[in-house]
């Protein structure tokens, strides 16, 4: 999964977080705009599709939007041997769109693993809670849902800092 | 929305076409010309049921991120959400059912800046905000199914 970015890369990146241009020719587009070839643009983005650092590229519906309005994030308490399985567990339940470890934090946070649910009506996504804590069975030691009761702030992934300063050179992961 | 719209959203969602058109593309396989899956994306992203079509990058690859958690007093609720929202490194802000209230992510070029931005939000608030980076990204193979009612 190792892949080292280079700048071009990182630029690809940063050109396209808010999308792709919807024009015949979205990759021509986006290339011109770095001054590089189209299809070297092309190559690099199926690199990163292979490697993991792009997820996918596609349609990325709003499930707010769908009416997906309950918005719920499960937090589990898991031994940390049970971590892998018990993410790969949860991840393979078809209505989980995110989940990550995170570190505890005692006394003020017991869970060190978040999966993100959406559901239409607050029933069904308590009934995926219900699903979810099943799957993880005996490796679940305590969970919680919090379910979110006001969207304050939702933008997409911002590299560039504020509009005026130019982009910044980005390190590499450390 | 109708049949063609929907199948543009489930179907969609992975592997837009690495070709040089790939709306044309996808106009093939749906049987509508390139012109229409243009202008049908275009409607559903200006409506807000399309976020955008495009790459959905591994978290952390470029640049640093965290999620951050405050417990603020029901009282001063609004004033912190709008102080914390303010940041331009904040992307995401919700209120949540806890005594942890406030939850938020954070990113910027790297792991100081973040570090920078939680300082100063502790500071401003006089509030503990809970650092909570992401340690492991568990992939998600089957993506997020959508189901029509």
């Amino acid at each position: 999964m190792t892949h080292l970015l280079d700048d071009i890369d990182r630029a690809i990146i940063v050109a396209t977080q808010d999308g792709l241009p919807l024009v015949e020719r979205p990759y021509d587009s986006v290339a011109a705009d770095l001054g590089i070839d189209a299809a070297e643009l092309r190559r690099r983005v199926q690199i990163m599709l292979e490697s993991g650092v792009i997820r996918r590229i596609g349609v990325v519906p709003n499930h707010y939007a769908l009416g997906y309005a309950w918005n719920g994030m499960t937090v589990w308490d898991v031994a940390d041997a049970d971590v892998a399985a018990a993410g790969a567990a949860l991840c393979g339940l078809g209505f989980v769109s995110h989940c990550y470890e995170r570190p505890r934090l005692l006394p003020d946070w017991p869970f060190n693993l978040f999966a993100m649910i959406h559901a239409r009506r607050k029933d069904d996504a308590d009934q995926l809670v219900v699903r979810a804590a099943q799957a993880l069975g005996v490796m679940n030691r305590g969970h919680r849902v919090l379910y979110s009761t006001r969207i304050l702030k939702k933008t997409g992934l911002r590299l560039k800092g504020n509009g005026d300063v130019p982009p910044q050179p980005i390190p590499a992961r450390a | 929305m109708d049949m063609i719209d929907r199948r543009l959203l489930d179907e969609y969602q992975h592997d837009l076409p690495l070709d040089p058109r790939p709306f044309a593309a996808i106009g093939r396989q749906l049987g509508i010309a390139e012109d229409e899956v243009i202008a049908r994306l275009d409607r559903l992203r200006q409506g807000g049921t399309v976020s955008r079509v495009g790459a959905v990058v591994r978290p952390n690859v470029a640049g640093a991120s965290t999620l951050a958690a405050m417990a603020v007093p029901p009282e001063w609720l609004e004033r912190v959400a709008a102080l914390v929202t303010d940041y331009p490194e904040v992307n995401h802000n919700y209120q949540r059912e806890h005594r942890l209230n406030l939850w938020f992510v954070v990113a910027c070029v790297d792991r100081a800046g973040i570090d920078m931005v939680l300082a100063d939000i502790s500071r401003r608030t006089g509030l503990k905000v809970l650092d909570l980076p992401m340690l492991e990204d568990f992939h998600i193979d089957l993506g997020f199914g959508l189901q029509w009612t």
